[in-house]
């Protein structure tokens, strides 16, 4: 097993080297992510506080806050670290690959996420600042320079970092597919993969089919801008009191093609932490994942269904009535696999011991908002209640329960669970579980009350409660509890970064396998053979799993294992 | 659930229950979720247990078939009723001659036209436009449809009548939400989107834009005004008065 990240190199195609580049990369978009977010929690509640370096938020910076916050959230946190930190640090370990399919191609998608970050980041420093029009950039504010502030080069800069950022998760994940296709070691047959890889299967098809759209998207929409094009832009426009150009397109074509991408973006970034979730309940309680089949078949169920259901972002766009019904049917079918692997994963919390060591705690957390915030979608799916809820405050709480926490809560249980492999040290266990408990306590304390600023009908993008019509006043109490939980959940991740610096030298050493895990990245050969399923846990007290790379036979004999496919297939 | 605010719409009673009804099921389900989590968690039992065939049939059945199914029924039931309630509030034909308002939105204010006396709205046209000269919406006013329109900030309604909503947008999407009457639709520019709500109760309701639009965009805000069907016409006659005194000039006079 390679414990140690060696020596510096810029141009590395060592894929365990990337993934700490993106692990950093990750680490640098969540803290300033988290920092713009209270930015925006401290303005809502106390409007007139001078912030340092800037002093009070005007209007436009509040939208360019909330702008830049979602963004860097999305793209470069919650799919640069389950989809391409993870799979660089883990998948040719657990399919018994040596390198990946394209290492060159993977290097060069690292430094392009990278030239992506930095244009993003540079919008900050455009004339006029930051672009003002949300993270799903709704043309004709997005189209026209004229429509408000950072429009101009802030919108440019927006976009650039966005088609770079699609160029890079197309090659990166194109080189996930062959790799998982093409690079499996002796033995691996499909039946044997971690449910982690057939998640990075689809969430990587996902990639390819949901970022191509984006990037054509963008390049529409810059040629909209600078080419005289009028894809997005109909007639009779008149803003800021200039008449503009005449067109013949429409701002519908955006919607359709960002949702397009935008929904499966919601799988790409949760399809793998569900199938980590799956792997720790199974290693944690010793006991196998119940219905390996019928949870691939899940997987591939909501990745493909997941292609389908984007309509249900615009219900209220002025879309076809009758499209409203069939994109809420979908949506609701999808919710069906879903509801199906969690009652699996329920269900495998009660079979074993429960082990509740920190990653453990975490996959528990991400179970827990995954079900808080799941359970909301089937409400949103539905065009009668969603014409009331969207675009208010429970949509905010919907989506930040379902896919920002979830999706935090996996990769912290990633990071703590696969720790060892990187520094051969195992993380602080007593730092852990007070990172996991403040965290769990200030996340519901930050996001649960928001489906009541929601229910009255609060807006998303508000930044005062107040203006012509105050109806939002009585809302300032819970307002300032969302506040007050959100510093504290900020606060927490400072246990958890002290931890990572602290075990990286002091942590107790990790051996070998340190979780008695059965995939393959535990391995301690080099050319390992998967000889067995995935997930060979139970069996006898004295020797409850049986790794893959095992001999089989030397461990105990599974029921699973006798109708296994033989080693050499 | 007093977190809503009062609904004043005829088929916001309906809408109001299912929601009611739906956060009651997930909020329940929710609940028995974490306290399985909990026990989970809190539970000790001894690691080894021998589990038979029967056994873990017997858990296939009651732990997952069954509750998927129960899960699956109530996703059945929700999309039932809202398709009904979406197909009465979206896709039924108006059972009267409804009353209409064209609502345009612009950077960052709501503006209401009325038809006016003939009941057609006139034509407008983007050169036109001009707010600081009284004509936001760019009124033709060569168009006879045009001189009796009735452009107001306010929107006023009757009760009890189904009013027909057609909305546009002038430049950027802007979304029309009305939290009292339920109904939230996106302007879009260079569309007319028809939205029907009958309102059911007289008071004063706030209009809000619910797409970000700009850097105005929280203060883009209006009211709706619900009154008796007497009082409304009364303020439609008053506006139309004023509205064709100012457009045609009495004799002797010219038009600047």
């Amino acid at each position: 097993m390679n414990t140690k990240v060696g020596r510096f190199q810029l141009f590395t195609t060592d894929h365990r080297r990337i993934a700490v580049r993106y692990l950093v990369l990750g680490l640098v978009a969540v803290v300033i992510g988290t920092l713009l977010s209270l930015v925006m929690r401290i303005h809502r509640v106390w409007p007139a506080v001078a912030f340092p370096f800037y002093g009070t938020l005007r209007p436009e910076d509040y939208l360019a806050v909330v702008t830049m916050h979602g963004t860097l959230m999305v793209f470069f946190v919650l799919t640069v670290v389950p989809q391409s930190a993870f799979p660089n640090l883990v998948l040719p370990g657990q399919i018994g690959a040596e390198q990946m399919a394209f290492p060159r191609l993977n290097a060069a998608a690292f430094w392009v996420t990278t030239a992506s970050l930095v244009v993003l980041l540079a919008a900050f420093f455009a004339p006029q600042g930051a672009p003002i029009s949300g993270w799903t950039s709704y043309p004709p504010l997005s189209a026209i320079a004229a429509a408000g502030p950072g429009q101009g080069t802030g919108m440019d800069l927006w976009l650039w970092s966005i088609a770079l950022f699609c160029l890079a998760a197309i090659a990166s994940s194109t080189n996930l597919l062959v790799t998982i296709v093409a690079c499996r070691c002796r033995g691996m047959s499909w039946g044997r993969l971690p449910l982690t890889v057939w998640s990075w299967l689809v969430s990587s098809a996902l990639t390819v089919l949901a970022f191509s759209v984006l990037l054509a998207a963008a390049a529409l929409l810059l040629a909209d801008r600078h080419l005289g094009t009028s894809y997005f832009l109909p007639s009779g426009e008149v803003v800021n009191g200039l008449v503009m150009r005449s067109g013949k397109g429409s701002p519908m074509l955006w919607l359709h093609l960002f949702w397009f991408f935008g929904h499966p973006e919601v799988y790409i970034s949760i399809l793998p932490g569900m199938g980590l979730a799956s792997s720790l309940l199974a290693n944690f309680t010793r006991r196998p994942v119940p219905g390996y089949r019928l949870m691939v078949g899940a997987t591939i169920l909501i990745g493909v269904l997941g292609l389908g259901v984007w309509g249900h972002h615009i219900f209220v766009s002025g879309m076809n009535p009758y499209a409203g019904t069939a994109f809420g049917l979908t949506t609701l079918a999808i919710a069906v696999p879903s509801s199906a692997e969690v009652l699996t994963w329920i269900g495998m919390l009660f079979r074993g011991r429960l082990q509740p060591t920190t990653p453990m705690l975490f996959a528990l957390g991400f179970l827990s908002f995954f079900i808080a915030g799941g359970l909301t979608g089937p409400i949103l799916a539905q065009p009668a209640l969603d014409s009331y809820l969207h675009n208010t405050f429970f949509v905010v709480a919907h989506f930040h329960l379902v896919m920002a926490m979830a999706g935090v809560f996996s990769v912290f249980a990633g990071i703590y669970y696969w720790y060892p492999l990187l520094t051969g040290r195992r993380m602080n266990e007593r730092l852990g579980q007070v990172h996991f408990w403040v965290s769990l306590v200030a996340a519901y304390g930050t996001f649960f009350p928001m489906h009541l600023a929601g229910l009255a009908g609060e807006p998303r993008h508000y930044a005062q409660l107040s203006g012509p019509v105050a109806s939002f006043a009585n809302l300032i109490p819970v307002e300032r509890g969302i506040t007050f939980s959100a510093l504290l959940l900020a606060t927490a991740q400072i246990v958890f970064l002290i931890n990572v610096a602290w075990s990286a030298r002091r942590g107790s050493p990790a051996g070998e396998n340190p979780w008695r895990a059965t995939t393959l990245e535990w391995s301690p050969f080099p050319h390992p053979i998967a000889r067995g399923q995935a997930y060979s846990y139970g069996g006898s007290a004295e020797r409850d799993f049986s790794p893959q790379w095992q001999e089989t036979g030397a461990g105990p004999v599974f029921e699973g294992l006798k109708k296994a496919p033989s080693p050499s297939d | 659930m007093n977190w809503l605010p009062p609904n004043g719409e005829l088929h916001g009673i309906t809408m109001d229950a299912m929601l009611r009804w739906n956060l009651a099921a997930v909020f329940w389900m929710f609940i028995l979720a974490q306290i399985l989590l909990v026990v989970a968690l809190l539970r000790r039992k001894p690691a080894t247990d021998k589990r038979t065939k029967a056994s873990s049939r017997r858990a296939f059945l009651f732990a997952w078939l069954l509750p998927l199914l129960a899960i699956s029924g109530l996703y059945a039931r929700m999309a039932i009723s809202s398709r009904r309630l979406w197909a009465a509030r979206r896709e039924a034909p108006a059972s009267s001659r409804p009353v209409e308002v064209e609502v345009t939105g612009v950077q960052f204010q709501w503006y209401f036209r009325y038809p006016g006396a003939d009941g057609i709205f006139g034509t407008t046209r983007a050169a036109l436009v001009n707010a600081p000269a009284g004509n936001p919406l760019g009124l033709d006013p060569r168009d006879p449809h045009s001189r009796d329109d009735i452009v107001s900030s306010l929107l006023v309604l009757p009760v009890e009548q189904t009013v027909e909503i057609r909305l546009h947008s002038r430049d950027v999407i802007h979304g029309f939400f009305i939290p009292g009457m339920r109904l939230k639709q996106d302007a879009i520019p260079g569309m007319t989107a028809q939205v029907r709500f009958t309102p059911v109760v007289t008071g004063e309701y706030p209009i809000l834009c619910s797409q970000v639009c700009g850097l105005g965009h929280a203060r883009m805000q209006a009211h709706l005004r619900v009154v008796s069907q007497r009082e409304y016409r009364d303020w439609l006659a008053v506006r139309e008065h004023a509205r064709l005194a100012a457009e045609s000039p009495g004799p002797g006079e010219s038009q600047p």
